[in-house]
């Protein structure tokens, strides 16, 4: 049997998927976890085609109106179709979170690497920066970041990567100094790696697994975050649909009976949150090809 | 030998184990049966995988979660172990039966005082008094030959060696007096000379108490010196039992025999040790004589070594070497003292020559191999690498160096020297497309294949991660990425510890080919003489960071001069050579 490097490559892409199915077959609550994902993914991405109504669209005359056959999720106090405006909203907010996220998971891994592998003073000065991000209460901290920067989407973006950072640097960190002296890495040094090469195609694949279910967790909460965010006043402006205004918006209206409005998109939130935290390990367990037979 | 007592103190019959994998259920036990009578010593052989320690845990009730007993008894002293409740299995293990496990460290709580460990049991086993608890565990570390007890006492397990932690685990296991003693490789990872200590404390102890013990090894040559009966295992079932004089006389399983073979001893070749290995090709070509320079004029060295020496700062908190500066670079700190890992040491290798480097943890030999393969820079001296001094050339830019190519390594640990997310093409390519001459894909992908060929790995495992490969296999990648550049110099770093002794056999045959094959020079560091011996011309013996004795392996290993390599010797574990099936010729 000789296998060509095509072959590698098909084998390679099946191989994945029978792990892909294996994985989700052994651990149902990934399945769940999984399915959860993938209907917020359509969600944000077909959010604006799939809503029955047009979620900026108000109609005064059929305000407030509670969850109906017509209006699944009721109506608000301007006659929006709150089920309309939960889907579309879908969108913005893992945008946020995704980005966020993303942003901090680059720097922070590169940064934590950059420790865990050369210390010393590297080490110092990027701890001792951790360590003051992680001084501020975080929310408090991403208040500041927006209200300075100024009230705007990306800025949430910013903040939310920013007050993320310091758990990306230590996990990374952390990994990588006890990957540093193994007999593997001495290998790679003898076959010519240069210590960033080393780093780079060496070191930094192996603390993947550990990093997924750390990305997994933390968009749940950057999504609390930028709803969090919203909820205050910050970034994210009315009329635009987004989970935490809407959450903030409708709080005012369940003291006179009208619960839909606040209910529903916080539940939305409360499942996404909950998703995500359940895919941690799912994700780990499919990026590690330890897991793999 | 006396004959077994009717009742025995351990009765195994028909135990069947099996797991629970992603595979399906796996049988780890064959209805395995064996007994033990009051006061013997019964050793279980096999390789990894033989079901050795599955029997003894299934035994214990202390089998993991996936798996499961699926047949068979374990009658202990008239009390049915298997399917018996935790609660009477918790009260029976640790007072009538105990266990020692292969890495005494891990097996001991880190951050409680070995003292209070000891006690622990006590309390938990035995009426006594509460203020008499202290007396006895010092009294304890005492029988186990642990000196100025009253201090060690209060010693936590990382203040203390290897050995002294077995002590402690054997002072643990011996706290109430068990009637049996089940020691899972217990002197695996220790040096020989604290492997005998060890094996002689623990055969005394059982001697005076009457113990019976079980002793799970993979090393025939340790079963044979301190065992009165053998049991060896293969894939689950038990092939043969015999008393161990009669196993080694007349072995009467195809196994038990290869296995013997496969053992490297004092008088062995490594033609007896590929006859025994499957798979060896070397049987014929090893006859060709060791490739030494037959010219008279004596050829300019390879390498050689001229006062070497590598010192560590000794950190407070037993914290290792290599800390950052301190958190004010400006502060006046006095000198730190430092430890000598290496004082001094010249040597020099010829080209085609295999020398060994043997030495217990701690002399210096790993640290001497990590300055010659450039992984680490010397406090001073020398290391001139083929006329060129590599000493002067920074680790850190080494790796760029044109002399990486021609000094070569292959790893003491398989397992932990493969990057878990390479495959096995990839492991063997990456110094080719690194440090080789430039090519294209096919062309690479006919020199791993070619290399692959020529370690004996077959075709289609080279798509495998590492740990879809067995030790051999994985020992076999490591050899193949180490000579992909065909090195000059190749250090072999304890390369064959981690295998069992057929894989060994197989694998220390490759080597001998090689060598010759490609005509490169090696530096063999070993701790285990026999093995050195079979691979090596010259042996050089370190104690405590300086050369104590070289010369050529023979010389070293029949008429060693330094009492050092006399206690060394003597320390290895053998069967008797007269007991040999083919009466072995005397050395």
């Amino acid at each position: 049997m000789t296998a060509t490097p095509a072959d590698l490559r098909e084998s390679r892409t099946g191989e994945w998927f029978r792990h892909f199915r294996y994985v989700m077959a052994e651990n149902p609550v990934t399945l769940f976890a999984f399915c959860l994902f993938l209907m917020l993914v359509v969600f944000a991405v077909f959010g604006p085609a799939i809503t029955p109504y047009d979620p900026l669209a108000s109609e005064t005359g059929n305000a407030l109106q509670p969850p109906s056959w017509s209006h699944w999720f009721g109506t608000d106090n301007l006659g929006r179709d709150v089920l309309s405006r939960v889907i579309v909203a879908t969108r913005l907010d893992l945008l946020i979170a995704v980005t966020a996220v993303a942003i901090s998971f680059a720097i922070g891994s590169v940064l934590g690497s950059l420790a865990g592998y050369y210390g010393g003073w590297t080490d110092r000065v990027v701890g001792r920066f951790t360590d003051t991000i992680m001084a501020f209460p975080l929310f408090v901290l991403a208040m500041g970041i927006v209200a300075a920067l100024g009230n705007t989407v990306e800025n949430i973006v910013y903040a939310t990567a920013i007050i993320n950072l310091p758990f990306y640097v230590r996990v990374a960190r952390a990994e990588v100094n006890v990957r540093r002296h193994a007999g593997f890495v001495a290998a790679a040094k003898l076959a010519g790696n240069s210590d960033a090469r080393l780093l780079m195609f060496h070191l930094y694949p192996n603390i993947l697994p550990p990093m997924m279910v750390q990305v997994s967790l933390n968009l749940g909460w950057a999504i609390l975050n930028a709803a969090g965010l919203s909820f205050i006043g910050l970034g994210v402006r009315p009329p635009t649909p987004e989970w935490g205004i809407m959450v903030a918006e409708g709080a005012t209206y369940i003291v006179s009976g009208e619960w839909w409005l606040a209910l529903f998109p916080g539940a939305a939130l409360m499942l996404a949150v909950f998703c995500f935290n359940l895919l941690g390990d799912g994700l780990r367990d499919l990026i590690d090809p330890q897991r793999r037979t | 030998m006396s004959e077994p007592t009717p009742i025995p103190l351990l009765a195994v019959e028909d135990l069947t184990v099996e797991f629970r994998t992603r595979e399906g259920v796996v049988t780890a036990l064959k209805s395995v049966g064996l007994n033990i009578a009051k006061g013997e010593t019964l050793g279980v052989v096999g390789e990894s995988g033989s079901g050795k320690s599955v029997t003894a845990y299934s035994v214990m009730g202390i089998l993991d979660r996936a798996g499961k007993v699926s047949g068979g008894s374990a009658v202990f002293g008239g009390f049915q172990m298997i399917g018996a409740r935790e609660k009477d299995l918790r009260e029976l293990r640790g007072r009538e039966a105990s266990m020692i496990f292969q890495s005494p460290r891990t097996a001991l709580n880190p951050i409680r005082a070995v003292g209070h460990q000891i006690e622990d049991v006590l309390r938990r086993h035995t009426l006594i008094r509460r203020d008499a608890l202290q007396a006895k565990a010092i009294e304890l570390l005492t029988q186990v030959r642990i000196s100025d007890p009253e201090k060690r006492y209060w010693s936590y397990p990382f203040e203390l060696s290897g050995g002294m932690c077995q002590r402690v685990m054997i002072a643990i296991a011996l706290a109430c007096e068990p009637a049996l003693l089940i020691a899972d490789e217990p002197t695996t990872g220790l040096d020989v000379t604290t492997q005998k200590a060890t094996m002689d404390l623990i055969q005394e102890l059982a001697k005076a108490r009457g113990m019976a013990t079980i002793l799970i090894t993979h090393d025939l040559g340790l079963a044979a010196q301190y065992c009165d009966r053998i049991v060896v295992m293969q894939h689950g079932e038990v092939i043969e039992s015999a008393a161990t004089d009669a196993l080694f006389r007349d072995p009467q399983h195809a196994y038990t025999k290869r296995l013997i073979r496969a053992t490297p001893r004092r008088d062995s070749t490594l033609v007896d040790l590929s006859e025994a290995a499957e798979g060896a090709t070397a049987a014929d070509d090893s006859k060709i004589e060791r490739l030494v320079p037959q010219s008279g004029v004596k050829p300019t060295p390879l390498l050689e070594v001229r006062g070497l020496v590598k010192e560590f700062p000794v950190l407070r908190g037993g914290e290792a070497a290599e800390k950052g500066p301190g958190f004010w670079p400006f502060a006046r700190r006095g000198p730190a003292p430092m430890f000598r890992a290496v004082d001094g040491i010249e040597f020099s290798i010829d080209p085609g020559e295999s020398v060994g480097l043997v030495g217990e943890s701690g002399c210096g030999k790993s640290t001497t191999s990590s300055m010659i393969m450039r992984l680490l820079s010397q406090s001073a001296g020398e290391i001139i690498f083929d006329g060129h001094p590599i000493s002067d050339i920074p680790v850190g830019k080494f790796a760029c160096h044109s002399l990486r190519a021609d000094i070569q390594m292959v790893f003491q640990d398989p397992t932990e020297s493969l990057n878990p997310r390479f495959k096995a093409f990839d492991a063997i390519a990456e110094p080719l497309r690194r440090l080789g001459r430039k090519m294209d894909r096919a062309t690479l992908d006919g020199e791993v294949r070619g290399l692959a060929e020529m370690v004996g790995l077959p075709d289609h495992l080279l798509t495998r991660f590492p740990h879809q490969l067995s030790g051999g296999q994985k020992a076999r990648v490591g050899i193949a990425r180490a000579i992909a550049l065909r090195p000059k110099l190749l250090v072999l770093d304890e390369p064959t510890s981690a295998l069992d002794v057929s894989v060994q056999a197989v694998v220390l045959n490759l080597l001998d080919r090689l060598r010759r094959q490609l005509g490169m020079t090696y530096l063999f560091v070993s701790h285990d003489l026999n093995v050195v011996r079979l691979l090596c011309d010259r042996v050089i013996v370190m104690n405590k960071g300086r050369i104590v004795e070289s010369g050529t392996a023979d010389d070293v290993l029949t008429r060693p001069q330094d009492d050092y390599t006399k206690a060394l010797i003597a320390a290895i574990p053998h069967f008797d050579p007269s007991g040999m099936p083919d009466g072995s010729v005397a050395v």
